[in-house]
């Protein structure tokens, strides 16, 4: 593809044309960026392409009212194949990767300039890249920088901050002023330092506090010194390094005839103990002539406009501005007016200026402030106070602390139901599963998808029986005849082996503790009075373990304050086929383990033990049926 | 993060530990040496270094400053005996070197080398490359005859070993001693390049039959760089610069630094100073001092502060109520006003109003402390909800019975400073 965007000078970095490839996935820098490019009525915006390296397709952001889609690659190179247009990237990666990235932009063709924002690039990668620029005529800004700002043109990531910060400093259209400094959290304060004494930023570059800046002071004062459009510079420098002496330099042979009022900061270290190390990498003073005080002497010296302290430079500069207009050299640029951003929802519900009628409500759990919490209770405190499993379980179902008997109840029906061996249906999925090479989560799912009418139903079926004879206010007898003639068996009676003369040990216990504990246990009465019927019929039509969980969490319900209606809401809903799920999940987890450490091979069922009985040939379907 | 000193100690240890892979097999090095902090039992160290009681010695202070034996810090010659007692008469004193007064807390002992020749060499990280200088007039203060010395530049990713170094050398070398020195060049730069040092300098060192020996050595690293070289540095400690004993307040900040994401620093200057200041930025807080200073004030500054990086309102709340702490202890002398600047530029992306709120708290307790010593409050700030935090502290201002002005974004960063100071 041919780049057809017309030769830019050579002392444009960025302008409004500009498009630019943003690495690393900075969504709010991106669209800060695009929300500039808006309000500076840019035709298109200046993100082309996002490079993320662990996901590509497509960004949503918005531009204006509105969304639009950025698209991402995994990688610079499908970037640049793709956007060759774009000439600027904005470099988000982290110290650490900041120089593979960058060396890769510096050797396309069609990446010119790379701003790298990183903290902590090693000084020697960073000369690497300061080489390989040189020698490929490309632009480093930073590192550790926010990058710069074309006013009106183009903007690095989050240079300038809010967009209120932006259209305080008149940064959407260009004014006539171009500044360069080493901080960026100072740029800000520049922007609007210009803004209140001038006709504004036109260009303001941070090169960064690291010792070795991509680019520097003098690189960019000598690009604004060829720019036309700008008539007076500033620079920001600092205490520490010498590159504020090669601008003296160029002062001294006339390479900068624009008018430049310059500072530098630090001149406080001299009466600082020993030797602090301000927030820059770069900002130590090693000699005398590295000093805020004698770099200030020596730009004085060679006719810079430099105030005495840095409470004058907004007078140096609005002198020095007010100057050129006086002398006839500039006539102050009007002002224009931005086309309004719309407030973001997240600020503007922060602000409360706007409402909206949420889609759903979780009455159970919130997980947003300083500590989850479980229905109000913090998790520290349910550990503190040993609230349990079945604590746990009264607060996310029920939103009810329950008492130590009815917790004590849920965990023994958890550990009742926990397993029942590998040869149930549900347990042999599992394992089955298992063999056959499904992780734990999908060999779970087989197991627990097994659960329904026949197997494990019985506990939510035998609630489901007892407590619609019970609450329809029928007898026992009256059920048993009912359930009979609608020739259906009744969910939690009868067991294989056991008896009334070999009665199952676990419905002893458990029925020994309701009885003792519940206030109310009308549920498991009123099947007792069932079992009576039954076994009276044939011996081993007893109350099951199923029966009795279900008969007795029915009552359990009751007891803790529900009504017969909210009982059977529950019981609707599921509840016994949950707490079944809960108990039998331990079982099930522990059966899949065992086969997937034992290395366990694919089951195949024996042909022997499968009764063959295919037909020679399908049925005709006739065509009159 | 930046280029970092290390000591004397760690940097010949790690010569001697890369010796044969990076400088030479023929001359060796054998890297006898002896770090003594508080903690060491001196009298053990014999068992574990036979050589001590062999050999006479040489005994110095390693931290990080230099020009030892101009300060009588250096005892030559010395038998084990007397090197003990000569480290006890100076551990834990304080000294004062080139004006900066701090406690001597680590010694290095070596071998004492008799020998007659030294020489200089360093080697310096530059914009462009590396920098090598070298001369056969080591042993003094290098700028004295810096015109025996030969410069030698290796731009980046450039092979040392294609550079020509037997050429470069100073015109006084005797010609017998160009091959070995050359090559020591040559292997200390790849020593210098391959374990990420940004500064070495060794002066002097000197040839001893097979042995070359650094007898004094300074070296810098790029401590960003540890991802790529730590695990060749091994455990290398930064030391703090001699003479930065931190205050109680000072370690106290520090430390909640170390913890956050956020930037906070403080360094107490001058606790009976009458100007405190709590500045938001790395860049403003130092041009605030700034100002102080050049508007005449140096004597008057109490401390630099600054908080940054978007700190919670608690950790903005602990470090107020450090600084306002130490402020209202006591009166001024004379009865003056004492000012506090609770300064910055224009914040990015900080919530200004809820930066505030920590400081705020913080002022609220002192109430009465701030009345009675007499002070007097400057705020400027700008950024995203500033006018709410303006307003806030305005408010507090009439609540507290404290003067508190308040200025945004529309007046000059530092004008504050002016106002306070010169009342204008």
């Amino acid at each position: 593809m041919a780049i057809k965007a017309k030769k830019k000078p050579d002392y444009v970095l960025m302008d409004k044309d500009t498009k630019a490839i943003v690495f690393g996935y900075q969504q709010n820098a991106v669209q800060r960026m695009l929300d500039f490019d808006y309000i500076c009525r840019r035709k298109d915006p200046s993100v082309v392409a996002i490079v993320n390296p662990t996901r590509d397709g497509l960004h949503k952001c918005f531009w204006g009212t509105k969304e639009i889609q950025v698209p991402m690659y995994k990688t610079l190179e499908q970037a640049t194949k793709k956007h060759p247009d774009a000439d600027v990237m904005v470099n988000f990666a982290s110290m650490r990767s900041a120089y593979p990235s960058t060396k890769e932009a510096l050797e396309s063709e069609t990446i010119r300039t790379v701003a790298i924002i990183a903290e902590g690039v090693p000084e020697h990668r960073t000369k690497e890249l300061i080489k390989i620029a040189k020698d490929r005529n490309k632009w480093i800004i930073g590192p550790a920088t926010v990058g710069g700002i074309v006013a009106g043109g183009f903007k690095i990531g989050n240079t300038a901050g809010m967009l209120d910060n932006i259209i305080a400093s008149k940064l959407y259209r260009p004014g006539s002023v171009a500044y360069v400094s080493k901080s960026g959290g100072l740029s800000n304060e520049l922007n609007n330092i210009i803004a209140n004494n001038t006709d504004g930023v036109y260009e303001g570059i941070a090169i960064g506090g690291d010792r070795y800046p991509g680019s520097t002071f003098l690189d960019h004062l000598l690009r604004y010194e060829k720019n036309p459009r700008i008539k007076m510079m500033v620079m920001l420098g600092e205490v520490g390094g010498t590159d504020e002496y090669d601008v003296i330099e160029a002062v001294k042979e006339g390479k900068i005839k624009k008018p430049l009022v310059a500072w530098c900061i630090g001149t406080c270290s001299k009466v600082f103990p020993a030797d602090i190390q301000f927030g820059h990498a770069g900002a130590r003073a090693g000699a005398e002539k590295e000093t805020a005080d004698a770099k200030n002497k020596a730009l004085k010296g060679v006719g810079v406009i430099v105030p005495d302290t840095f409470d004058d430079f907004d007078k140096r500069i609005k002198e020095t501005f007010d100057m050129l207009v006086r002398s006839g050299k500039h006539t102050p640029l009007p002002d224009v007016e931005p086309p309004k951003i719309p407030i973001d929802y997240a600020v503007a519900l922060k602000e409360g200026i706007i409402r909206k009628p949420t889609q759903f409500v979780s009455t159970i759990s919130d997980d947003r402030g300083e500590e989850l919490r479980y229905c109000g209770i913090p998790i520290s405190r349910i550990f503190e106070e040993g609230w349990g499993l079945g604590g746990v379980i009264g607060l996310l179902w029920f939103k009810k602390k329950l008492p130590k008997w009815a917790t004590e109840f849920i965990e023994m029906v958890v550990l009742v139901t926990a397993d029942h061996g590998p040869a149930v249906s549900g347990a042999h999925n599992a394992i089955v599963a298992a063999r056959a090479g499904k992780d734990l989560v999908s060999s779970l799912a087989s197991g627990l998808l097994t659960i329904g009418p026949r197997f494990g139903g019985a506990v939510q079926g035998s609630a489901d029986h007892f407590t619609t004879y019970l609450y329809q206010g029928s007898d026992p007898a009256f059920m048993v005849k009912d359930m009979k003639d609608k020739n259906i068996n009744i969910q939690g009676i009868g067991h294989r082996i056991k008896s009334v003369t070999n009665p199952d040990v676990r419905v002893e216990i458990l029925k020994k503790y309701v009885k003792k504990n519940f206030p109310i246990t009308e549920t498991l009465d009123y099947a007792l009075d069932v079992e009576k019927l039954t076994t009276a019929k044939r011996n081993n039509l007893i109350l099951n373990v199923d029966g009795c969980i279900g008969v007795s969490f029915c009552d359990m319900l009751r007891s803790i304050g529900y009504s017969r209606e909210e009982v059977r809401e529950f019981v609707d809903l599921g509840i016994l086929n949950a707490l079944f799920v809960v108990g039998r999940s331990i079982g099930f987890i522990g059966h899949i383990i065992d086969q997937k450490r034992q290395k366990a091979g694919l089951y195949r069922h024996p042909w022997d033990d499968i009764l063959y009985a295919m037909p020679d040939k399908p049925d005709e379907v006739k065509r009159d049926g | 993060m930046a280029q970092r000193g290390i000591r004397e100690f760690d940097g010949k240890k790690m010569l001697a530990r890369y010796w044969g892979e990076y400088i030479s097999k023929d001359l060796s090095f054998p890297g006898r040496i002896v770090l003594v902090d508080p903690e060491t039992k001196l009298d053990d160290l014999p068992n574990e270094y036979s050589w001590l009681k062999k050999e006479k010695l040489v005994v110095k202070p390693d931290q990080l400053f230099g020009k030892r034996g101009k300060h009588g810090l250096i005892a030559a010659n010395v038998s084990f005996e007397e090197a003990k007692e000569w480290i006890a008469e100076r551990m834990n004193k304080k000294t004062t070197i080139g004006g900066v007064t701090g406690t001597l807390t680590h010694f290095i002992i070596e071998p004492y080398i008799p020998h007659d020749k030294e020489f200089y060499i360093a080697i310096k990280s530059v914009r462009e490359g590396d920098t090598i200088y070298f001369s056969n007039h080591g042993g003094v203060d290098i700028e004295s005859v810096w015109d025996t010395v030969a410069e030698i530049n290796v731009g980046v990713m450039e092979d040392i070993d294609k550079i020509n170094i037997e050429d470069k050398l100073p015109k006084d070398t005797p010609n017998e001693n160009k091959r070995v020195l050359a090559d020591f060049i040559r292997g200390l730069f790849r020593f210098y390049r391959n374990l990420g040092y940004a500064y070495l300098e060794i002066n002097p060192f000197v040839i001893s039959g097979k042995d070359i020996v650094p007898l004094d050595l300074v070296a810098r690293l790029d401590d960003t760089a540890v991802f790529e070289f730590g695990s060749k540095w091994g455990d290398i400690r930064f030391p703090a610069p001699f003479g930065r004993n931190i205050s109680k307040e000072e370690a106290y900040i520090k430390k909640m630094d170390a913890k956050s994401g956020a930037s906070l620093k403080l360094t107490i200057l001058n606790p009976k100073g009458r100007i405190w200041t709590m500045v938001a930025g790395g860049g403003s807080s130092v041009i605030y001092a700034d100002t102080i200073v050049d508007l005449g004030y140096s004597d008057e500054l109490a401390n630099y502060g600054e908080y940054s990086g978007n700190p919670s309102t608690d950790e903005t709340y602990e470090y107020a109520k450090t600084v306002i702490d130490l402020m209202t202890r006591e009166r001024d002398i004379k009865g003056r006003p004492k000012f506090l600047l609770i300064g910055g530029g224009i914040a990015n992306f900080t919530d200004v109003a809820k930066t505030f709120k920590g400081i705020i708290m913080a002022l609220r307790e002192y109430k009465e402390k701030l009345k009675k010593v007499g002070v007097k409050i400057y705020v400027r700030r700008g950024g995203p909800n500033y006018r709410e935090g303006l307003k806030n502290m305005k408010k507090l201002g009439e609540e507290l019975g404290v003067p508190i002005e308040v200025y945004g974004p529309e007046t000059h960063m530092t004008r504050i400073v002016n106002m306070a100071l010169e009342g204008s």
